[in-house]
């Protein structure tokens, strides 16, 4: 794993008594996204991606993974931001849904950040429409908002959203 | 489910299977006593439980039987044949309830009063065995009340059941019963009958230890191992591109380790395809019986091992298959002994291994597809349309059973009909990556040929190339490899009709796709691989290394352009993420052996791909037709023609065709009689004629002639010098009618050349016979009087049939065009019959024919004969549905004068 340089590390005013969740950060397109760190499976560096022909755009292809085959995901066209740069980093985090392994391409991995719930904002009102579908809520983190990613949402709508990610 | 009760059914059902092996013993040693007590306290055990748990009715069951079973085992009864059955078949019912408690949790209703009749019946006797029959034999005391309830019982009863047997039975009612009733309860009772357990074909358990597994873990197991072999293809890749390793004989062990492992796995799915047959004999027997015919059902090579997982996809088609052979197949005894075939017909069923596959057989010796009712079938239900229809041939209308809501029943019998049909079959064939195939001679029988690989997760793909990527294709569906050539005229040219690429091959016109342009490889090519991709770019017409794969889906056989062909490798199917399973080009992807991804292709979307194109397929396919034809076409005008030179050394040509022979006669033979020159010919005396008055005749040596014979007269024609025989267009450019004995002149050889009018010398000759004294060629001979209409706008052929068509006694009139043929029809012309060319500009042949059938034409009742360069089937065909009465091949003068004749006579 990478670590990212511009994390904030941690939330000064976390009281012992508040639940925690885990979210692991990511950078995609300038902006930090979380994922739940339970749903993370593996973080990985360049692979190898073969193209899938005929796949919807946002799907970048498949990786062996162990002997397991993975969907990557373009997470930047998902979240309709520019296309990454020939040779820009990426960093690959594999997700498993229903037995499944997908896995998001982003451009840099941060650090696993432990959020109290009560930060937890579901109000939407400042996110990018073009994310409030992908996304379950926000943290408010010193300097920047954290958005937090719901998985099977991401995964294409194929899935019901069933868990949300708070 | 209670705890209790499973417990319970589990217990119970190990027993009877046990017990099953032993019941089959109890008939060779009636007396076993050990067997016997077993038996006893086996019912005895559930009866007791029964009570215990509330289960009312296998609780009767089983006390009616232990009261049997108790006389039994203390003597005063002995256990004879028909006992034994009863017996059996009260186990089977036991089976039965025990059964449906299992899957509902509850005893299903029923009444077993027939059965315990019967129990009772034997639990009362005096113990002397029922005098034992070569049949079995029932006495079932049965009240008049209860015959409907006996039926009811008895058909749930005989529904359950999985042997079958030929059994006769006699019903002796002495009530007095309806007509149907009797025949009911008859009919139900012989079913029974039929029913009741044979020992000897009871499925020996053959005392082989056994051990319950669950089926989810031998799933698991088989999962670990396939990516086991996965791992082992890796890792042996690697060592196979290393030198001198130590890892080398280690590994080559783990190699065969891990092969057996895979193998003994996949065993452990294995299982004769017998079991899915079971049901067959009884489903063929209950079918004769409805259907009033004789069907034996012969089964081979029950014993070959299939996949538990295939075995269960494969049931049902088998069953849907052996039901059409008895419901369309076969024929009844009558029909069949009209047409000489023995009684009874037979369903073969056949299977057996071959390279990596299972192949099953479903034959029928029956009356084979009907092509006319499927073709009737399918316009009805506008399965195809009415120009499909003319086009296709019997074995396409024969493949149209296998498309989707079709079905030929006319209704639906509860055998057939139900519009599940072939087309589900083969779907579920090809869902497990296997194919089927049909063939059906009429009159003679059909037969279903499956083939379905050995196991599901590991298949032999092709690994091939296009635009740098690497896919798989299913081995199954590959044919052949074609490699393209370059060349224009070679055989595996790429040839483009309206930007869709096809190629010859062999005998068919394969329609071609571009794996490329499908994937639309293109569009999303990386800047850094489109040098590699313009290197074998097909369309840009530069196509090296471009290879064919030529796949075969059903009965549709299409070629897939690839740039490159790897080998053929084992690979694990992995199904594809559900985000792409709407692709459906691919049927899964796998990872090969140096790690990377690939996605399979599956043969049957690309064929559907491309049938969507397929309007487009079916037009290039015409236009390559056409432009065969246009080929065909001209290869037909070029006509062999005779180079001489004759008066004043000028070249002049002659149709070969009309040349009978060459001949160099001696001088010194060539006779005078009657002011004309003569020789003897072959015992007849022929007439020689110099080509030109001016020729200059040879005093001494050869003297070359032409001889040419209509019929049995013959003519010499004396030329100069005979030159060559070539082959030319023929473009006659008509002449003026001073010259005579010439038609006109044409380009031969880049010269210009007389072609001369045989017709002009022969009537020289035989003026007064062949033809009239005039040049008008009408006959004086053997006059018919009849008048034919001579339509073809070559003057040459015009030239050249006339004279043969007045030498047959007919008045000839001839056309040039077919328009001319219908005005002078406008003129009133009278005439008796029509002979025309085909292939004419403006309107041709056909056209013509269908514009004489008219009714509103006078000469609507006209014979017609065609005359034609081809006569293929499909030409014939054509010709008769326009009109025409016959069809004759345009140089044979025999067949024409044969088919004038012919029509003549009607």
């Amino acid at each position: 794993m990478t670590t990212a340089r511009n994390s904030n590390k941690a939330i000064d005013d976390l009281t012992s008594n508040d639940v925690s969740k885990e979210f692991l950060t990511i950078i995609v397109g300038g902006q930090m996204f979380g994922i739940p760190v339970l749903q993370v499976q593996d973080v990985l560096g360049e692979k190898g991606i073969t193209r899938i022909p005929l796949a919807p755009p946002e799907i970048a292809g498949a990786m062996n993974l162990r002997g397991r085959i993975v969907t990557a995901i373009d997470l930047r066209y998902k979240l309709s931001m520019p296309k990454r740069e020939d040779n820009a980093e990426t960093m690959y985090i594999v997700v498993e849904h229903e037995n499944e392994l997908y896995s998001f391409i982003v451009d840099k991995v941060g650090d696993v950040l432990s959020l109290p719930e009560s930060a937890f904002e579901k109000t939407l009102s400042t996110i990018d429409p073009a994310w409030r579908d992908l996304t379950s809520g926000i943290y408010r983190l010193k300097g920047q908002l954290l958005v937090i990613l719901d998985v099977p949402v991401v995964l294409g709508g194929y899935f019901n959203k069933e868990d949300s990610v708070a | 489910m209670d705890d209790l009760i499973q417990e319970f059914l589990t217990e119970t059902k190990e027993s009877l299977e046990a017990l099953d092996t032993d019941i089959v013993k109890l008939e060779q040693n009636p007396n076993n006593k050990d067997l016997i007590s077993r038996i006893f306290r086996l019912v005895h055990t559930v009866k007791g439980t029964c009570g215990f748990l509330g289960l009312p009715r296998l609780e009767k069951v089983a006390h009616h039987s232990e009261n049997i079973m108790g006389r039994f085992r203390d003597g005063g009864l002995e256990v004879s044949e028909d006992t034994v059955s009863v017996i059996l078949e009260s186990f089977d019912r036991i089976k039965d309830i025990v059964e449906s408690i299992a899957q509902t949790g509850t005893e299903a209703e029923g009444d077993d009063s027939v059965l315990i009749a019967k129990l009772d019946a034997i639990y009362e006797s005096t113990g002397k065995p029922n005098k034992t029959m070569a049949n079995e034999e029932v006495f079932v005391p049965v009240k008049a009340e209860e015959t409907k309830a006996a039926v009811i019982e008895t058909k749930q009863f005989t529904a359950e059941k999985q042997e079958e047997h030929e059994v006769e039975v006699e019903v002796e009612v002495d009530h007095e019963h309806d007509h149907d009733e009797e025949h009911e309860v008859e009919e139900v009772i012989v079913k029974a009958a039929a029913a009741t357990v044979d020992k000897k074909q009871r499925k020996a358990n053959s005392g082989e230890q056994t051990l319950r597994v669950s089926v989810d873990v031998l799933e698991n197991l088989m999962t670990t191992v396939s990516e086991l072999v996965l791992s082992r293809n890796q890792i042996m890749q690697i060592l196979r591109a290393q030198e001198d390793s130590p890892f080398a004989a280690p590994l080559h062990r783990l190699n065969h380790v891990v092969s057996e492992l895979q193998e003994g796995v996949m065993q452990t799915r294995m299982q004769p395809i017998g079991n899915a047959w079971n049901k067959l004999p009884r489903i063929i027997r209950d079918l004769s019986v409805e259907l009033g015919k004789n069907i034996n059902l012969e089964m081979k090579g029950q014993e070959t091992e299939l996949d538990r997982q295939v075995l269960e996809l494969i049931k049902d088609p088998l069953t849907h298959m052996v039901r059409n052979s008895a419901d369309h197949g076969v024929e009844t005894p009558a029909e069949r002994k009209a047409v000489g075939k023995p009684e009874f017909g037979t369903v073969l069923l056949n299977a057996f291994h071959e390279g990596g596959h299972i192949i099953i057989e479903i034959s029928d010796d029956g009356k084979g597809l009907n092509v006319d009712a499927i073709r009737k079938k399918a316009l009805s239900t506008d399965v195809i349309t009415k120009e499909e229809a003319k086009d296709m041939t019997e074995q396409q209308i024969q493949q149209l059973i296998f498309a989707p809501g079709f079905s030929t029943a006319a209704k639906v019998t509860s055998v057939s009909g139900r519009g599940v049909g072939m087309d589900v079959v083969r779907t579920n064939v090809e869902k497990i990556g296997g194919t089927i195939e049909m063939k059906s001679v009429w009159g003679k029988g059909s037969t279903f040929t499956i083939k379905i690989p050995l196991t599901l997760a590991i298949v032999s793909a092709l690994i091939v190339e296009v635009g740098g990527e690497r896919y798989a294709i299913p081995q199954i569906s590959v044919k052949e490899l074609v490699r393209i050539s370059k060349e224009a005229n070679d055989e595996n040219h790429l040839e483009d009709i309206h930007g869709a690429p096809v190629m010859r091959l062999r005998d068919r016109l394969l329609p071609l796709v571009s794996l490329r342009k499908l994937l639309q490889i293109d569009e999303h090519a990386d800047e850094n691989k489109k040098s590699k991709i313009a290197a074998s770019y097909h369309n840009g017409k530069r196509v090296e290394n471009s290879q064919v794969v030529v796949a075969q889906v059903g009965s549709s056989i299409f070629g897939i352009i690839v740039d490159k062909v790897f080998d053929t490798e084992e690979i694990v199917v992995k199904p594809v993420s559900p985000i792409l399973k709407g692709i459906k080009l691919f049927s899964g992807n796998t990872i090969l052996g140096d790690g990377s991804v690939i996605m399979i292709l599956d043969p049957n979307g690309v064929a559907n791909a491309m049938g969507s194109r397929n309007a487009d397929a079916r037009e290039m396919e015409d236009q390559l037709q056409e432009n065969l034809e246009k080929n065909l076409n001209d290869a037909a005008r070029k006509t062999s023609l005779l180079i001489f030179k004759a008066g004043k050394g000028a070249k002049r040509a002659v149709p070969l065709s009309l040349v009978s022979r060459l001949e160099d006669f001696d001088v010194k033979n060539i006779e005078v009689s009657d002011d004309k020159k003569v020789i003897q010919y072959r015992g007849k005396l022929m007439p020689l004629i110099p080509f030109s008055s001016v020729m200059v005749m040879k005093e001494k040596g050869t003297q070359p002639v032409l001889v040419f014979s209509e019929r049995d007269k013959t003519l010499g024609l004396m030329v100069d010098e005979i030159v060559d025989i070539v082959e030319e267009y023929v473009d006659v450019q008509i002449s003026s009618e001073s010259h005579k004995g010439l038609l006109g002149s044409a380009i031969i050889e880049g010269e210009a050349m007389d072609v001369i009018d045989v017709g002009y010398f022969i009537s020289q000759a035989y003026s007064n016979e062949w033809y009239g004294k005039t040049q008008s060629y009408t006959s004086s001979g053997v006059d018919t009087g009849r008048t034919v209409l001579l339509v073809d706008d070559s003057p040459f052929f015009l030239n050249m049939l006339t004279p043969i068509l007045g030498a047959a006694g007919y008045n000839v009139i001839s056309a040039n065009s077919a328009k001319k043929a219908l005005e002078m029809h406008k003129q009133g012309k009278k005439i008796n019959l029509i002979v025309s060319d085909i292939e004419m500009p403006d309107m041709n042949g056909y056209e013509l024919a269908k514009a004489i059938k008219d009714d509103d034409c006078t000469w609507k009742d006209i014979p017609i004969i065609a005359l034609s360069s081809h006569a293929t089937p499909q030409d014939l065909q054509e010709g008769r549905d326009a009109g025409f009465t016959d069809y004759v091949a345009k140089f044979d003068r025999e067949a024409l004068l044969r088919a004038i004749s012919q029509i003549g006579d009607r």
